[in-house]
């Protein structure tokens, strides 16, 4: 299936071709310590585009830059031809509800079972009668292949389940986009195979568009569109899955191949070691 | 002192009443949102019977027991010190007041803030940790109206009704230390205490305080919880304040309560 064809029971798609763009977008916490510098990214519909980097390099900060958590010190993210900056509470609050997220580790309620967590934005968003309620909630986990375990706390279940659960719930209202924080850190190979296919084959069936913010190079090159590599806040690399595994880029090899030192050096920044032993002398 | 020195201690001593102004400033504004989502809150009521149910029924062993024992030891007290004066008759009356007026709101202030207030300022903190405050956000429900505002009706509404078991279950004590134990005259015991202790302003002023109590301590714990950073560590001192917080604005909040409201009958 094209991927910006829409399929005949998917919920409303993004209004524009590009569903996510980032404008030169800079963000810091505070203004001495950048976490994101000039930022420019295009996510076209229907993809399934990943942001890779090493850890604490801004990634997440992206997506809740895109969920309008944080707004940016300069640049624009537009969502549906939406500023994000120019919502106020009740538009952001409208622009979410179009959007799904998995968290890193899923962010189920624990006070709820797993039938509640995935019903929640259903019975939080809509006034659905109870009978239509069960049966999505149903069609949901059963999409995930987690249907018999409706009745499941959340303690009861392992992290691929728990992952699963959670991307039942971010899909329940049929959003446009679906933003996946870390979808597969710590999970077990089958699981982490099992998670990568539901997001291409969500992203597929639903015609909705994926984020999806992760470290498993080799996981993401099976499922995704398009890459871009993030490092020190800024993008150094982006292409397709092919141009990544054929690039010559020094940080997309050391990315791919997993090597210890290069442009992302081994060493937090110290003092040089000869001055730093320099009294042993 | 050298100046560099008394340079750093003004630097600290700014910058720490600075940032306590500050998260004054915030707690108030916190309040307010707090106040702006209850109505929504309250309409979907069995949000808030939860936390009735989590603040109050869960209470109740710890306030049933501690009002037992309160009470007998103030019997035995209370009776020892009034029989010196050949007052051991007004031992009734003087149970009661000190229940309904004092130790009934503030020790179950006490004990409510340890048993609930840690619990529900836990609970937030660790729903922030594990990203569950977020993930609310980005489904677009307001953490505030579904997460907050019940548990702090709930402990609002669960804490003049601890406050008033705690006050019977201290009479019941005294009762049976007094009455079964000692021997105080039965229709003394219940007549004195009949008759010495109004509605209005005892009871009253009572269940007011309880109410302020419940207040303070609801709003000091989901306010801990929200604020906790999201961390083990973040999790566990936000615990702490709020234990230490809401004790010391419960006694302080009494003193004050209790200057305006017994004044007149002092």
């Amino acid at each position: 299936m094209p991927s910006d064809a829409r399929p005949p029971l998917a919920a409303p798609t993004c209004p524009t071709e590009i569903a996510v763009e980032l404008a030169d977008v800079s963000f810091g916490y505070d203004r001495r310590r950048p976490v994101l510098t000039g930022i420019d990214m295009q996510i076209p519909r229907g993809k399934v585009v990943a942001i890779m980097g090493g850890s604490g390099c801004g990634k997440t900060t992206i997506l809740r830059l895109i969920g309008g958590q944080l707004h940016p010190q300069a640049g624009r993210v537009t969502v549906a031809g939406q500023n994000v900056r120019d919502l106020d509470r009740d538009g952001l609050y409208a622009l979410r509800r179009k959007i799904g997220m998995l968290f890193q580790f899923g962010a189920l309620f624990t006070d709820l079972s797993v039938f509640e967590n995935v019903a929640f934005p259903l019975r939080e968003h809509t006034e659905l009668p109870e009978e239509l309620i069960r049966d999505l909630v149903l069609m949901k986990l059963n999409a995930v292949g987690l249907r018999g375990a409706w009745q499941l706390r959340p303690s009861e279940l392992s992290g691929g389940m728990g992952r699963r659960v959670a991307l039942a719930r971010a899909v329940a209202l049929d959003p446009m986009l679906v933003m996946y924080d870390e979808p597969f850190a710590g999970l077990d190979p089958i699981s982490l195979g099992v998670v990568g296919q539901l997001i291409r084959k969500m992203n597929d069936a639903l015609g909705i568009t994926s984020v999806v913010v992760t470290h498993d190079i080799y996981e993401s090159l099976k499922i995704v569109d398009y890459i871009y590599f993030v490092s020190a806040g800024r993008i150094v690399a982006r292409g397709t899955p092919d141009e990544v595994k054929s690039s010559t880029d020094p940080f997309v090899r050391q990315f791919v191949d997993g090597e210890s030192d290069g442009p992302v050096p081994f060493h937090y920044p110290a003092k040089a070691l000869a001055e730093e032993f320099a009294h042993a002398g | 002192m050298p100046a560099d020195t008394i340079a750093f201690v003004v630097r600290r001593v700014g910058r720490a009443t600075q940032s306590s102004i500050a998260r004054l400033g915030f707690a108030a504004r916190f309040f307010a949102l707090v106040l702006y989502h209850s109505p929504a809150a309250l309409k979907r009521l069995q949000l808030t019977l939860r936390e009735i149910y989590f603040s109050g029924v869960l209470s109740l062993v710890i306030i049933v027991v501690s009002g037992l024992f309160v009470g007998m030891v103030l019997g035995l007290q209370g009776y020892d010190t009034l029989n010196r004066y050949g007052a051991g008759d007004s031992l009734g009356i003087f149970v009661g007041l000190s229940l309904v007026r004092e130790l009934g709101p503030v020790v179950s202030g006490l004990l409510f803030a340890s048993r609930a207030g840690s619990a529900i300022t836990a609970e937030i903190g660790l729903m922030k940790t594990t990203e569950q405050i977020d993930a609310m956000e980005m489904m677009a429900v307001d953490p505030l109206a579904r997460v907050v505002a019940p548990r702090f009706w709930g402990g609002v509404i669960s804490m003049p009704l601890l406050a008033a078991l705690f006050s019977v279950m201290g009479v019941f004590g005294a009762y049976i230390v007094g009455v079964r134990l000692i021997g105080v005259d039965n229709g003394t015991f219940w007549g004195n205490m009949q008759s010495g202790i109004d509605f209005w302003p005892d009871v009253t002023n009572g269940i007011i305080k309880s109410v302020a109590f419940g207040i303070a301590v609801s709003l000091i714990a989901v306010f801990e919880g929200y604020d906790s950073k999201p961390t083990a560590e973040g999790v566990s001192t936000a615990t702490t304040r709020t234990v230490v917080g809401a004790s010391l604005a419960i006694l302080a909040l009494d003193f004050i309560l209790t200057v305006f409201m017994f004044r007149g009958a002092a």
